[in-house]
């Protein structure tokens, strides 16, 4: 089976009168690995059922390979589904959880023999065949859900929040052995997932979702360093936020700071803030520098973590920010109540469309 | 602390057991085995006599026929209870459970009036032109079996639904996925995820079966004996010794039967499973 893309068209789904999922539209190319991002009830769940056929949209398509599915039943769509917890069949073997897909699409048994040991070879559970799932640990039980999803070749393969039961260091494990998979796999991958550090480990493109719509869709450098409003800059990551006034000549004032900036891209924004990452902002010598913002500061709170040092800071106006130190050579760990001048080149600094609350 | 800490739990309920099960038992066997001196020839009667062996044979097959007809009833409607939202669920399962407020002696005389002479059953059939002479449905093995399927069905439904509510939805939802019409994932996993609960019911419908006594005796005829109706009989005409001998058959056969059915019921139940895919 060759590889296809995907294609939502206007999708949405009302429950009564909830929208869960509003005119969602979105092309993933063949091979791609999508990530659907957001917190529980943004939709991306909701997108993932009506792609797999859980779920019948009210309104719109949904095509795989150019063809619309939406009128096909679950088992005639041919994806592969992961699921949070794994839904692996309790009554079966390993072996036999694998093959189901297979059996039931009629494969001879020297197929389903071969093709079963070699995915079980990929995941590494070759010796685990004749095991139940209970006898299995959560990351192994993982591997054979993800097994049994792969083994018939499906060109499209959901994940649905599929690592959300393991610890942190399996999670951050098997991110990486996803990754190798899909290298190997090359199907296009739709992961659905609430945890921002997974969608930019994993994921070729991201759709961050809220409400029910993508609030921004684009690589993971792009989302995080380029979010186009203080929903995504705060979703991703840790950001401060600084309110922006135009000022006059095309400056923009910042009057959290003290301090104006020009340069930055002119967007279409009716209300504006200014968003900086904490690793952006660092202690700068006195003295105005072009294109750099500075601004005066006291050190309030100081949190060790090992490979850096997050810091708290307050404005002479009053506004508390957060910047890091990344411990590089010859850093020194700031003392709390410090007096410094803190700054950040205007390149760094992304204006993005700021909530109205 | 351990497990074993908390086996004091247990007395309460050890207690109750030996008083009320083992003691009585025992005391049952050492009736059936002298009268007043030590005697086989209770255990001998019982199996010389071709009456008494029929009367068994009886009590097996009318609660193997009732076990089954309850899963076979009772087996489609826990399954769709358990389709039902969450709300309406509460509802059947509260109209399933009415039945079980009234006593078994209540419902049985309910079967009287039904399919009595000039029952509503006869009298409906007689309306609707169906029949000009009232059919006897009184005292015959067929107005047993239907009484006590009506009267055990409940336990069955309420087990097979406490095994299907075990069930994850998404186990269903991953074999559609994965390729299985509705037909298939229901058989390839609902059913046999189910079976361990559904065999526990049908034997637990069997054994209450086996001790039937009531709606044989009222419902049935001379035909209809179960080994309890010749427990009774036997009291009453104050053979102790020979209706000790009589329970103490019954709670054999009732013991090896259970053992049987789980073991077979399971076998079976695989195999006709492995061979349906």
């Amino acid at each position: 089976m060759s590889v296809a893309g995907l294609n939502f068209r206007h999708i949405t789904k009302r429950y009564g009168p909830v929208v869960a999922l509003d005119r969602f539209s979105l092309d993933v190319a063949p091979g791609e690995f999508m990530t659907f991002l957001g917190p529980s009830g943004s939709g991306k769940t909701t997108a993932l059922n009506i792609l797999a056929g859980f779920t019948s949209a009210t309104e719109g398509d949904v095509l795989i390979g150019d063809r619309s599915v939406v009128d096909l039943p679950p088992e005639k769509r041919n994806v592969g589904m992961v699921f949070q917890s794994y839904s692996l069949f309790p009554h079966l073997t390993v072996f036999e959880n694998v093959a189901f897909p297979l059996r039931l699409r009629g494969a001879s048994a020297d197929t389903i023999k071969q093709k079963v040991g070699s995915v079980l070879d990929m995941v590494k559970l070759a010796d685990f065949g004749g095991r139940m799932p209970n006898e299995l640990s959560g990351g192994q039980r993982q591997r054979v859900a993800f097994a049994r999803a792969v083994v018939f070749d499906p060109p499209v393969l959901l994940m649905d929040e599929p690592l959300g039961a393991l610890d942190l260091k399996l999670r951050e494990q098997m991110q990486l052995e996803i990754k190798r998979f899909h290298a190997e796999i090359g199907c296009t991958i739709i992961f659905v997932t609430h945890d921002q550090g997974e969608a930019l480990t994993l994921s070729d493109r991201v759709a961050v979702m809220r409400d029910g719509r993508i609030a921004q869709v684009g690589s993971p450098q792009d989302i995080y360093d380029r979010p186009e409003s203080q929903y995504v800059a705060e979703f991703i990551g840790r950001t401060n936020l600084f309110q922006l006034r135009r000022g006059q000549g095309g400056t923009w004032d910042i009057p959290d700071l003290a301090a104006a900036v020009s340069g930055i891209a002119e967007a279409n924004l009716s209300q504006a803030a200014l968003s900086v990452r904490p690793e952006k902002i660092r202690p700068v010598p006195a003295g105005a520098q072009a294109d750099q913002i500075a601004f005066d500061a006291k050190i309030s709170d100081v949190v060790f973590q090992g490979d850096h040092v997050q810091y708290e800071a307050v404005a002479q106006g009053g506004k508390t920010l957060i910047f890091q130190d990344h411990r590089g050579p010859g850093s020194e760990l700031l003392p709390k109540g410090l007096a410094v001048r803190l700054g950040f080149s205007a390149s760094d600094a992304v204006p993005v469309e700021r909530e109205t609350a | 602390m351990s497990a074993r800490s908390y086996l004091w739990l247990f007395l309460p309920a050890l207690a109750l057991l030996l008083l009320f099960i083992l003691a009585p038992a025992a005391d049952l066997l050492r009736a059936s085995m002298f009268d007043p001196d030590f005697t086989t020839e209770h255990f001998a009667r019982l199996v010389t006599r071709g009456v008494y062996i029929d009367v068994m044979l009886r009590t097996i097959r009318v609660s193997l026929i009732v076990a089954v007809c309850c899963t076979i009833i009772g087996y489609p409607i826990a399954y769709f209870i358990n389709l039902q939202p969450r709300s309406r669920q509460t509802i059947l399962l509260f109209l399933i459970l009415i039945p079980m407020w009234m006593s078994i002696l209540i419902r049985t005389f309910a079967w009287i009036v039904v399919l009595g002479r000039d029952g509503l059953l006869n009298e409906a059939l007689a309306a609707v032109g169906l029949i000009d002479e009232p059919v006897r449905m009184l005292f015959t093995s067929g107005a047993v079996l239907a009484a006590m399927v009506q009267i055990l069905l409940p336990i069955q439904i309420l087990t097979c639904y406490a095994a299907m509510t075990e069930i994850d939805f998404d186990l269903i939802r991953a074999a559609r996925v994965l390729g299985a019409k509705p037909r298939q994932a229901l058989m390839r996993v609902f059913l046999p995820l189910s079976l361990d609960g559904t065999i526990t019911g049908l034997v637990i419908v069997f054994m209450l079966s086996m001790g039937f006594f009531i709606t044989p005796a009222l419902l049935g005829g001379r035909q209809d004996t179960m080994i309890a109706n010749l427990i009774e009989f036997q009291v009453q005409r104050l053979n102790w010794s020979f209706a000790a001998a009589l329970g103490l058959v019954l709670l054999l056969l009732t013991i090896v039967m259970i053992v049987l059915l789980r073991g077979l019921g399971r076998m079976a139940a695989r195999r006709i499973l492995k061979a349906g895919l």
